[in-house]
């Protein structure tokens, strides 16, 4: 099983590395970058969404700060969008730890409902801020080409490989803290987080932990976004509903679990790009539509995402009765 | 004797108008098992919780070692080598039995590897270990509290509070845990055992505390708790009083 489990990532690998050179048509290489960087947010996401279950629906605004931060930096200063990608991620964490602060001692769906609100928040704020833009947002010049200068209009080949290695990237920070007793630790948070102090485990250490990944990897995916975009505006990079697609991608595929939200980034995406080619520009408004009735269907019939038509589970012997519970 | 390892002075819970402990005092050697009984709601889990920094006191101390430990967050106080159960099994229902056990052996062993070796061991002694890779959600009750009880001596404790880890057993499975409590005790871990079996703590405990409306009304062996007119009352009430010799 595990072995059958390396065998199909590397296949995977192995196609994702060569789609580009099996096909030249732009609309399909596009079509992937998309879906590589909508499964890398909803892995970053899932650190803290799905491990950690602490189901965030603001993440936009740390994806908007990776955008704004690398933006800012090389419109105003000419800084490499590299260098503003890393400092985009660590704005990022520093968001996630303002915000984790005061919000993970909330529980459930009191956390959800604050993210949302912080979400909101930054949005207003840099829609209303004349320094970072306002509505208008920014227009990324096409000044250096090339790799240093993170823009390449030739081709979507560099794009496309940059969203590969972010996606690996993220996916790899994900194996690492699943495999170290911070996964053991969120997961135990999760199921029971009473149970999980009395064996010491500090509650707001580890979601801190959680959230500054989970922050600066979105962060990271803004950058990218920007830069293959060479726009970006509160609307594109901030609003609510990427926040909602975030989150959904990771609970569809399969929250808490390595490559659900990889799953659930193809399947989104090509229901999205399905709807555009089928309602066009008069859809507006369907990708709304897709994610809620999504949401439902999954609420309903698949609470485990994806993911979990695929975790077989040996069939067991029934449990041995129960002793009638006795009431002194 | 050097100091105790548990010392309680005057505690005192309140929520709000409601006293939930009123000036409860008791130590604890090492090596010692405890009980501590008392009708419903007189106070029991309470004194739990705040030996565990659930709850912190209203007033009072609680001496670790001899030093102050009452208000400590729970995640310190288990640092500082105290684990207990919960009265309501709280397993990690998404883990394997390993897995669940291997949570508790992360508090002194941060490395995966060695966790497992130490959460197996763990299992092993508590007669677990065939269990070890099936999903903790499909134990039945009586291995989900040992489940519990196994994940909390992971941690290394020198002392564990275990809450009701009998209620609900069969006869026969109360006689195992009473050996599992014992093997406990062999290896010089203390216990404060809340039970209302009987059976489970009479035979095992060095001492009695009962608790009657957030007080203690008794203290000794249990020999002498047992004909302990105080108790008697507070169980059965001012009729069940056996006529005086």
């Amino acid at each position: 099983m595990r072995r059958g489990g390396t065998a199909l990532a590397l296949l995977g690998l192995a196609a994702a590395v060569a789609f580009p050179l099996l096909t030249t048509r732009v609309t399909w290489q596009n079509a992937a970058i998309l879906m590589m960087m909508t499964a890398q947010l909803g892995v970053a996401w899932n650190i803290l969404g799905g491990y950690a279950g602490q189901v965030s629906l603001g993440h936009a605004a740390f994806f908007g700060a990776g955008a704004y931060v690398s933006t800012l930096l090389s419109v105003k200063l000419g800084v490499s969008p590299w260098l503003g990608m890393g400092a985009g991620a660590v704005v990022a964490a520093g968001l996630g730890v303002l915000v984790g602060t005061p919000c993970f001692r909330l529980k459930g769906h009191y956390f959800a409902m604050a993210t949302i609100a912080v979400g909101e928040i930054v949005q207003a704020l840099v829609n209303g801020s004349d320094a970072l833009g306002g509505a208008v947002g920014f227009n990324l010049p096409l000044g250096e080409t090339g790799f240093w200068g993170f823009v390449f209009n030739r081709s979507k080949l560099p794009y496309y490989y940059i969203a590969l290695g972010l996606l690996l990237a993220t996916v790899g920070v994900n194996w690492i803290v699943n495999r170290s007793h911070v996964g053991y630790y969120l997961r135990a948070i999760k199921d029971e987080p009473d149970a999980a102090r009395s064996l010491g485990v500090s509650l707001t250490r580890y979601k801190m932990i959680a959230m500054i990944l989970s922050a600066g990897l979105t962060a990271m995916g803004g950058t990218l976004y920007a830069q293959k975009e060479l726009f970006i505006d509160p609307g594109s990079t901030l609003s609510t509903s990427l926040s909602i697609k975030i989150a959904l991608v990771a609970i569809l595929g399969g929250a808490g679990t390595l490559w659900g939200p990889v799953l659930g980034a193809v399947v989104l995406t090509a229901i999205e790009e399905a709807t555009r080619i089928a309602f066009g520009g008069t859809g507006r408004g369907t990708d709304l539509v897709v994610y809620g009735a999504l949401l439902v269907v999954i609420a309903v019939f698949q609470p485990s995402g994806i993911a979990g038509l695929f975790t077989r589970r040996a069939p067991r012997p029934p449990a041995p009765p129960e002793p009638e519970a006795r009431f002194p | 004797m050097s100091a105790p390892l548990l010392e309680v002075r005057g505690l005192t819970k309140r929520f709000g108008g409601l006293t939930a402990n009123e000036d409860v005092g008791f130590t604890l050697r090492e090596g010692e098992i405890m009980g501590l009984i008392g009708p419903n709601g007189a106070g029991k889990t309470t004194v739990f919780n705040a030996l565990a920094g659930f709850f912190p006191p209203t007033s009072g101390t609680i001496l670790l070692d001899g030093a102050p430990v009452e208000g400590l967050p729970p995640e310190a106080i288990a640092a500082r080598g105290v684990a207990r159960t919960f009265q309501i099994v709280r397993i990690f229902r998404s883990m394997t039995v390993l897995e669940n056990v291997m949570v508790g052996a992360m508090l002194r062993h941060r490395a995966v590897p060695k966790a497992a070796v130490v959460a197996r061991e763990t299992l092993d002694f508590t007669g677990l270990g065939r269990r070890a890779h099936d999903p903790a959600a499909q134990l039945t009750v009586a291995e989900q509290k040992r489940l519990e009880l196994t994940r909390a001596l992971a941690t290394g404790p020198r002392l564990l509070l275990l809450d009701e880890v009998m209620a609900g057993l069969t006869a026969s499975e109360v006689q195992e845990a009473v050996e599992l409590v014992k093997r406990i005790r062999d290896r010089g871990i203390a216990c404060v055992v809340v039970e209302h079996v009987m059976e489970g703590i009479m035979p095992i405990a060095d001492r009695m505390v009962v608790l009657e409306n957030g007080r203690k009304i008794a203290e000794g062996p249990p020999a002498a708790i047992s004909v302990d007119p105080n108790v008697i009352r507070a169980y059965l009430g001012e009729g069940y009083l056996a006529p005086g010799p």
